[in-house]
């Protein structure tokens, strides 16, 4: 099992967000972390990523417990963020960007400049200068320079123009190709279909379905997804 | 090459052609002058690696600058007296080589860092401020009430300690060896800038989460920096305390903190020349205002105001422009 979450909960000051958020995903896997907005998807994420501390449930990764560890450890575990809103380090160049992050591994600069060409193109560029898209490649290029078994995308395509995120899914599925583990939270439902193994479905901070793309019917997605 | 490389060439170049001047025209006096401007640009250098890179506003470092100033007269002391320093357990001598009073300060200050770098890097902001000053007015009242080594009377170098193969009473000698740690210290801070913990440095003070999320600790990163920044003003506290051949604690004061840190946001934050140009300007003004009014600093309070307020990049701001990435 690589990454387990069982009975997760979380607190923004005193008032709760998460109410038990159950999710386990095996290595290779792509699994779909989806729901409406506001339901716990990127409250879960920074859960696990122990960038906010959760006060119930547990998380196990690889075995370890990441309930006691601090973010940078859980990093250096192998977990790789790609955040929502990308964050990229602005008065940084491309280059250092992706440099500050690197871990040793497979991932080196000169893969992640075939995965995407354009930031190689503009290695010496500062980041604040990039276009969304150009930030966003940066973003998962920063993830995967440091080499995590377990990639997380938080909202990768949101505010693209629709070719720049037909490229970044081409990457997502280039990536799964070579077998990386990730977990994904996206808007559009369609590619996510195509590309997840598994779906879970949170409401209101509970997990409240988990199966297959396949299964996952019209009356399931109007239910939980539909606006 | 760029705008603010030519001014830092001529900077640099600058500084070192004053003595040379002043010994043709018969000036001597301005050698010592040159050689302050280079110490506490080195102070000002070390500082702005932990203000200017890191974000790590210290208003302690008078501290590192004292420890290594009183690194130069304790171990000259003990030299000159040829006591030693410790008799036991092992025997220690004093010293009035340089080179073992730079490595003895350097390794003091870095210490002292490491403890006072591992308690205040855990707070922010004002509070960061507050707690570095709390810490070298600790040891500053420590040193008043020592009475060992002089106590609030200070320490008395009596002859200046040697450096091999040169001759340190030599004024021009005695710059050229401060000018040359200068630009080592600048040299060495410019490669850390550019390296990856550089880049690791600058973002763990604009964004310290997402560095974690890279898998690196902010903490570490920050207090690696606060130490190297330590050492630096530390090396400059011992060279200042050999060009007075003199020490107190008047060296630990928390003026002196402030000084420091005026030196590098008149030449301006996080620029690798900005102390060198800061410290320049202070000591011009303090020598020629502070001829003709003892209320010199009123008119440095001014223009410290003024680059506040309208230059954020101080001297090498209004010079060079904004900083431009590579």
């Amino acid at each position: 099992m690589l990454l387990q979450i069982e009975g997760l909960q979380s607190f923004y000051g005193r008032s709760q967000a998460l109410f038990g958020v159950n999710l386990a995903m095996e290595e290779g896997e792509v699994v779909a972390l989806m729901g409406r907005n506001g339901m716990g998807k990127t409250t879960t994420i920074r859960s696990l990523c122990r960038i906010m501390p959760y006060r119930h449930g547990t998380v196990r990764f690889l075995s370890h417990d990441l309930g006691v560890m601090r973010p940078h450890r859980v990093a250096r575990l192998g977990i790789g963020l790609v955040p929502e809103g990308r964050r990229c380090f602005p008065n940084l160049s491309v280059h250092e960007n992706l440099v500050v992050a690197a871990r040793p591994g497979d991932w080196s600069l000169e893969r992640v400049g075939r995965l995407f060409p354009r930031l190689r193109e503009r290695h010496s560029q500062s980041a604040s200068t990039l276009s969304g898209g150009e930030q966003q490649m940066l973003a998962i290029g920063r993830a995967l320079m440091t080499n995590p078994k377990l990639l997380i995308l938080d909202e990768a395509t949101e505010g693209l123009a629709p070719v720049i995120r037909q490229e970044i899914w081409a990457a997502v599925r280039e990536l799964k190709g070579e077998g990386q583990s990730i977990l994904i939270v996206d808007k559009t439902l369609k590619e996510l279909m195509q590309l997840a193994d598994r779906c879970t479905i949170l409401e209101r901070g509970m997990s409240v379905w988990d199966g297959t793309p396949a299964d996952l019917g019209e009356d399931i997605q109007d239910r939980f997804l539909g606006v | 090459m760029s705008r603010e490389t030519v001014i830092n060439w001529v900077l640099g170049l600058g500084l070192l052609a004053v003595p040379f001047i002043a010994l043709m025209q018969g000036e001597p006096f301005y050698i010592t002058l040159a050689t302050r401007v280079a110490i506490l640009a080195l102070a000002g250098v070390g500082l702005n690696l932990a203000l200017g890179l890191g974000g790590m506003v210290s208003f302690g470092h008078a501290a590192f600058f004292g420890i290594g100033g009183y690194a130069a007269g304790i171990l000259a002391t003990h030299a000159f007296n040829q006591e030693p320093l410790l008799a036991w357990p092992l025997t220690v001598s004093g010293s009035s080589d340089m080179l073992v009073i730079w490595l003895v300060a350097i390794a003091i200050c870095a210490l002292v860092a490491l403890v006072i770098g591992a308690i205040t890097l855990r707070t922010s902001g004002v509070y960061f401020i507050m707690i570095t000053l709390a810490f070298a007015q600790m040891i500053y009242y420590f040193a008043i009430s020592w009475p060992a080594y002089g106590g609030e009377d200070g320490l008395s170098i009596y002859v200046r300690n040697g450096f091999p193969g040169l001759n340190t009473l030599d004024p021009i000698q005695f710059f050229l060896i401060c000018y040359a740690v200068l630009m080592a210290c600048l040299f060495i801070s410019a490669r850390l800038r550019d390296s990856r913990f550089g880049a690791a440095l600058q973002v763990a003070r604009q964004n310290p989460d997402r560095l974690a999320a890279t898998g690196i600790a902010p903490f570490n990163i920050r207090l690696v920096a606060f130490v190297i920044s330590a050492a630096m003003t530390g090396l400059a506290g011992a060279l200042f305390a050999d060009l007075n051949r003199f020490v107190s604690p008047s060296m630990l004061s928390w003026h002196v903190s402030g000084e420091i840190m005026i030196f590098v946001i008149l030449g301006g934050v996080g620029r690798l020349f900005g102390p060198l140009a800061g410290a320049a300007l202070f000591i011009v003004m303090e020598f020629y205002l502070g001829g003709i009014t003892e209320h010199w600093q009123l008119f440095l309070g001014i223009i410290l105001l003024c680059v506040v307020l309208f230059v954020r990049g101080g001297i090498l701001g209004i010079m060079a422009g904004r900083r431009v990435h590579a």
